[in-house]
């Protein structure tokens, strides 16, 4: 037998994202192959989360009160246990919490090689070859997956999501008798009063530039349209704009967020060092000798009270 | 108790990586290593539970060169005891390979308890921890904090944290390998003469590799290349509402920002 | 006159002259207990190295009653204290003479005296004047202490411990002060009385008691004087004799405390920490060196310390006065003499030996507040040296692993990559790429100068531009210089003032072992924190480097005639001294010649030179992250600077202040009013 395995994910009764872009790079694969594509869910009640996957040939979901709630082990033992007589081409896995056991763990028990990290992954002829993030961004890998069974974890928004939906086969797989060694006991949700702009995969974070405290409202609502919390620069804290609790740089926090929106921040050092380690940066600001556009990704030179807002509307407007 | 924090040096990040001549790895005899941060939180956990539990830390690495310098840190931190496993390792060792090794010396020591970290910059193979618990056939919980251990219930109860801010309680039997997001608090700071002291009164405990069936990764790096520079901003020119959607698909490229467009 | 003497006990029943000398043992054995209950605490302390006693000895003495630490920057305090210094010396020697003549040389030598004649005349006109001094000096001191108001003497405490007890210093200074005077006062009155009962021909020689006659003369006491005499003289020798008893046990202890800490005090105190071995950790109580804890009895509340701190004026929970005085009365509980006043100023302090006097004694924010600008130190007119205490108690902080998150990083930074960027030591060079002409390798041939950069002049990218600039100049002036590169390491200065010493010596290693492959006559440093180390701390086979800070190196060019400015400056500036260049190695004049060779008009902050306020970045404080709702000393820095008229220039000889300044500056919003600039900025400029 031969395929691309995509395992799915859906910890809390919705689908990760990530299932429907490894559909996509999936389908990508199987038709250059010639392979079937087959998406893997395991879960409890799963009935309403198969048809989103349907642009796979097969969805097998592994159904089963005991898979109700993701535990590494058990979902390994189910997993493994449908996978492995198909001795796919490929199994993808997103690289997230419950991706990251899972990877490892399936490429530990059935003895099949992993790449980790991956952002790409394409066929050269007859060659599987995956490209994986490494060193902290610095450096990308290009490498042979080789002709055996091989898993590959795939870190979120690399490829575009699949639309959901389509016409592939569902069905139910026996989910063996095994005993878990970890145990669900309950899910703690975000504590919602807390911020904790370390935390947040998004920060909108201001300096003087935005003139005054007046101005912070369009900063705010910037923050709310894209999902993103409010930082701040150590002038705008000094001055009492803002809490400290708020404020990146060396005598702040140090973040690390996806995305970090720099809003009239010129950029001193003490800044940089708190933020230079965003995933993606964007910088606004008057000067375009700001040494921020040292650090950014994408510079815009332009008055943030005149962008800032003409971005939130948009956003807006396309969300 | 017997809590077990493998430790690992990983290149450091802050210094410009070079390429071999072939281009298929780092030039390894230009790197700097420091010890993985997510290791320094596993051990800064395990230390933390030696205080609250009375559970004793064994820190324990593969021989590498300034390795000793990170096991007698540990102890300087107050690990009890530190071993060295030795043998002809390579440099950039796999994981695959790593995990395999590790799981020999760890069948000769009394574990109750892995703390790994939960990744490291070059797990191109996989994270350590999960296959190290593969190798011992031991239940594994990656991206965990606030972990507490019941010995008497041969159990250990910890937080697996998951993207959004959400966590399960999760309870995991002993033995177990558990991949440490965070500590509950920084890693402590050894004073360079605590640990220059240590290493007059201490020794590290030396294990030999058990020679065994090694199954490396079996990926074969074909190149490593550098991302596009990120020495300057790509400016976005024109006036706002141009700068606004070549923003806003920027971003959505980037997959940071989902904007209809 | 040739035989005027004075009977002594005169006028007095015999029993009361045996009362006197009972009383006499009594209050000397009370004085002597009290001091050996202090010897045995000193005697606790860690043993020290004493090198030319009598030497230092002299010049205590000389700075003592030429009044030099006492009236530094505060004339009246210094005229007044010389005042009662002088008369309380002269009586006290006075005393002892009579004793001498009378107890002693008249018992054994068969009544042979010299108490009489010119001797006895110029006597009593010497102890007679510098008596009346004493008194001035002490309604003075008494008028500035009550209707001054002045800051310095507030007890008011910055930190979170008691109050209340403070009272007591109050009552203290009042009970010593008026002792003192009433002292005084009733021996006048005493001689005033024995004049107007005997009228002595030798009355003209003590014209203050003359004086006191003449006015007991007015009231008409003349007839009583000798009823009178006897009463007050019992009193006044009560009062004496109980001053004596008093001494061990009160603010008069400084009378000796400070006297011998002057004595021993250290020239290089903080700027040369001392050596490992005889390590000076003030970990514990027991840790403390002899030296140590008379400093601490030797101190007089006289809040010049307190007054001056930067870490106080910003709201810092850290006063050093209040530290001295926690530390003895911690001191005084724990090795002293408990006493129900000891217990009650000690109140909330540990009441057992604890193992760290940091956290227990002195609370950690209170140590990690200090920049180590060594504005106590300068300013203590009895020789208390803080700063090393405070670094000592902060080594025990490090070692336990205690300290700001951000200043644990800087120093992992530190121990990895040699600097507090955590950048790589390979880029240390790399600000050098934007030269028009190559720096030389310092490692791969000799040079004149070897330029130990330094770690914000090296991989601050704003103060990067700075060190070009400097190079630029250096290369004008066809200096024959070159650099480390990437084997330079961070000097390790605050460093070892963090209380990181181990750490400190790993990188004093490395330079040393660096320095050692190079060839050079001197080294030039731009950053005044790496030049006090290397000029203090560091040592080449046991023999000090020569360094220079590029402002005693330009200044020297200038005066040889090899600096020369073409293009004239024009502006009023103003300039700050560094607290590593000024207080801490006396450069003070090397930086102004410089600025006004530019053609600037150098106008002066009020403080300035010794008394240079501190940016707030000294002593590992620029690693660590501000105390919101605290006006930096930067920024108050720069609001001095805008009293001044018409200066728009700020001008600083330290990297570090370039960034301290800039970001005052930009914080208060005066960026445009105030421009910051290094020193060399200037001279390239005019050049």
């Amino acid at each position: 037998m031969a395929g691309i395995v995509v395992i799915a994910e859906a910890l809390n009764g919705t689908l990760n994202e990530v299932s429907l872009e490894l559909l996509s790079k999936g389908r990508e694969l199987a038709t250059s192959l010639g392979q079937p594509l087959i998406a893997v869910l395991a879960g409890e009640g799963l009935d309403a989360l198969a048809p989103p996957l349907q642009s796979a040939d097969r969805v097998v979901l592994l159904d089963d009160p005991a898979l109700g709630k993701f535990t590494p082990d058990a979902h390994e033992q189910a997993i493994a246990a449908v996978i492995a007589p198909m001795e796919p081409r490929l199994v993808m896995i997103g690289n997230t919490t419950a991706g990251m056991d899972l990877a490892a763990g399936l490429a530990a028990r059935l003895h099949w090689p992993l790449a980790a990290y991956c952002t790409g992954v394409r066929m050269e002829a007859s060659d599987l070859i995956g490209v994986a993030q490494l060193y902290g961004g610095k450096l990308f890998a290009e490498v042979e997956l080789g002709s055996q069974s091989v898993i590959i974890s795939v870190i979120p928004g690399s490829f575009p999501a699949v639309a959901p939906g389509g016409t592939g086969v569902i069905e139910r797989a026996a989910v063996p008798a095994g005993k878990s060694r970890t145990r669900f006991k309950e899910l703690i949700a975000l504590e919602a009063a807390d911020v904790d702009i370390k935390k947040a995969q998004a920060l909108v974070s201001v300096g003087r530039g935005i003139g005054g405290p007046e101005n912070l409202d369009i900063v705010q609502d910037l923050a709310r349209a894209i999902g993103a919390e409010v930082a701040a620069s150590r002038p705008v804290v000094d001055s009492g704009w803002l809490p400290k609790a708020r404020q990146v740089g060396k005598s702040g926090l140090t973040v690390k967020p996806k995305l970090y929106f720099a809003v009239g921040i010129s950029g001193a050092p003490e800044h940089l060092q708190g933020m230079k380690d965003a995933e993606f940066i964007v910088a606004v600001n008057t000067d375009a000798a700001a040494p921020i556009f040292e650090v950014a990704h994408l510079g815009i030179v332009a008055d943030a009270l005149e962008f800032v807002p003409a971005l939130t509307e948009r956003v807006r407007a396309g969300a | 108790m017997n809590l077990l924090v493998p430790l690992k040096l990983v290149p450091d990040l802050v210094e410009e990586l070079t390429l071999n001549e072939a281009g298929t790895d780092l030039d390894r005899d230009a790197l700097i290593y420091k010890l993985n941060e997510f290791d320094d939180q596993a051990l800064e956990e395990a230390l933390v539970l030696k205080e609250t539990t009375g559970a004793t830390v064994t820190a324990i690495a593969l021989d590498a060169p300034e390795i000793d310098q990170v096991l007698f840190t540990a102890l300087a931190k107050g690990a009890d005891r530190a071993v060295k496993v030795t043998g002809d390792f390579e440099p950039g060792i796999d994981n695959h390979t790593a995990a395999q090794v590790l799981a020999g010396a760890v069948r000769g020591q009394q574990v109750d308890l892995v703390l790994c970290g939960v990744q490291a910059p070059d797990d191109l193979d996989g994270q350590l921890g999960v296959l190290l618990a593969g190798a011992l056939g031991w239940p594994h919980v990656s991206v965990v904090s606030g972990i507490e251990p019941d010995s008497a219930a041969g159990v250990v109860r910890c937080h697996q944290e998951y993207a959004g801010g959400s966590m399960a309680l999760l309870e995991t039997e002993l033995p177990a390998v558990l991949g440490v997001q965070a500590a509950r608090q920084p890693p402590r700071y050894a004073a360079v003469s605590t640990i220059r002291k240590v290493m007059k009164e201490k020794q590290l405990e030396e294990v030999a590799a058990t020679p065994g069936e090694v199954v490396a990764s079996k990926l074969q790096v074909r190149r490593l290349f550098k991302p596009e520079s990120r020495a300057h901003a790509r400016m976005l020119e024109g006036d706002v509402t141009r700068q606004v959607e070549d923003l806003v698909a920027a971003l959505n490229e980037r997959g940071v920002l989902k904007v209809g467009v | 006159m040739a035989d005027a003497t004075r009977p002594i006990f005169e006028h007095l029943p015999d029993w009361m002259v045996v009362m006197f000398y009972v009383l006499v043992i009594v209050s000397t054995g009370l004085f002597l207990f009290g001091w050996a209950i202090r010897l045995r605490k000193y005697l606790r302390g860690r043993a020290i190295r004493l090198e030319r006693v009598p030497a230092r000895i002299v010049s205590a003495a000389r700075d003592l009653y030429a009044s030099r630490t006492i009236g530094h920057r505060d004339r009246f305090a210094g005229t007044s204290h010389a005042l009662i210094l002088w008369g309380f010396t002269a009586l006290f020697v006075g005393t002892v003479i009579l004793s001498f003549d009378y107890d002693i040389l008249r018992r054994l030598f068969n009544g042979y005296s010299f108490y009489k004649g010119t001797f006895y005349l110029g006597y009593k006109l010497t102890l007679d004047i510098l008596g009346l001094g004493m008194l001035a000096g002490l309604i003075l001191m008494a008028i500035r202490r009550r209707w001054f108001r002045l800051f310095r003497l507030d007890y008011r405490r910055v930190d979170s411990r008691p109050e209340a007890p403070r009272r007591l210093y109050r009552i203290g200074d009042w009970v010593f002060v008026g002792w003192l005077f009433v002292l005084g006062f009733t021996g006048f009155l005493l001689e005033g009385l024995r004049i107007a009962a005997d009228h002595p021909s030798s009355a003209g020689f003590s014209p203050v008691g003359s004086v006191f006659a003449s006015g007991l003369q007015l009231v008409g006491l003349q007839n009583q004087a000798g009823a009178i005499h006897t009463g007050l003289w019992a009193f006044h020798a009560a009062i004496a004799l109980a001053f004596v008893a008093y001494i061990p046990y009160s603010k008069a202890v400084h009378i000796v405390a400070s006297g011998v800490n002057l004595i021993f005090r250290d020239r290089f105190a903080a700027s040369r920490l001392p050596a490992p071995g005889d390590q000076v950790v003030a970990g514990t109580l027991g840790d403390l060196t002899w030296k140590q804890l008379i400093a601490l009895d030797a101190c007089t509340k006289c809040g010049r310390c307190h007054e001056v701190c930067p870490a106080r004026a910003s709201g810092a929970p850290l006063s050093p006065r209040d530290l001295v005085l926690d530390l003895r009365e911690y001191a005084d509980r724990m090795i002293g003499l408990r006493t129900p006043v000891t217990d009650r100023l000690a109140a909330g302090m540990p009441d057992e030996l604890v193992p760290r006097l940091a956290g227990h004694v002195i609370p950690p924010e209170t140590l990690w507040a200090c920049t180590t600008c060594m504005a106590c130190v300068e300013a203590c007119p009895v020789g208390i040296e803080h700063v090393p205490m405070i670094v000592g108690m902060r080594q025990t902080l490090v070692e336990a692993g205690q300290m700001d998150a951000n200043l644990q990083t800087a120093l992992q930074n530190l121990a990895k990559h040699g600097n507090s960027f955590g950048t790589s030591p390979r880029m240390r060079g790399r600000w050098t790429q934007g030269l028009s002409a190559p720096i030389k390798d310092a490692r791969k041939g000799p040079v004149e100068y070897l330029w130990f950069v330094g770690d914000f002049a090296s991989y601050d990218p704003r103060l990067q531009e700075v060190s070009r600039a400097t190079a630029r100049v250096f290369q004008a002036l066809g200096l024959d210089f070159g650099i480390l590169y990437d084997a330079e390491r961070n000097a390790g200065n605050d460093v070892r003032r963090v209380g990181e010493e181990g750490l400190y010596e790993m990188l004093r290693e490395q330079n040393t072992t660096a320095l050692a492959t190079c060839e050079f006559a001197a080294i030039v440093t731009t950053d005044p924190h790496s030049y006090n180390t290397l000029k203090k701390e560091y040592t080449n086979n046991g023999t000090a480097y020569r360094v220079l800070h590029y402002t005693e190196l330009l200044a020297q060019l200038l005066e040889g005639g090899r600096l020369t400015f073409n293009h004239p400056l024009s502006q009023r500036v103003t300039y700050h001294d560094p607290c590593y260049l000024g207080r801490y190695n006396g450069v003070y004049e090397a930086p102004r010649a410089l600025i006004r060779a530019t053609g600037a008009e150098l106008v002066d902050m009020p403080r300035c030179r010794a008394n240079a306020l501190c940016c707030g970045a000294g002593g590992g404080r620029i690693w660590m992250a501000d105390t919101p709702g605290q006006e930096r000393p930067s920024e108050q820095r720069i609001k001095e600077a805008l009293t001044l008229a018409d200066v728009g220039t700020f001008v600083v000889a330290c990297p570090k202040d370039v960034t301290m300044y800039a970001a005052a500056a930009k914080a208060l919003g005066v960026e445009e009013r105030m421009q910051v600039k290094e020193l060399v900025e200037l001279v390239e400029m005019a050049v």
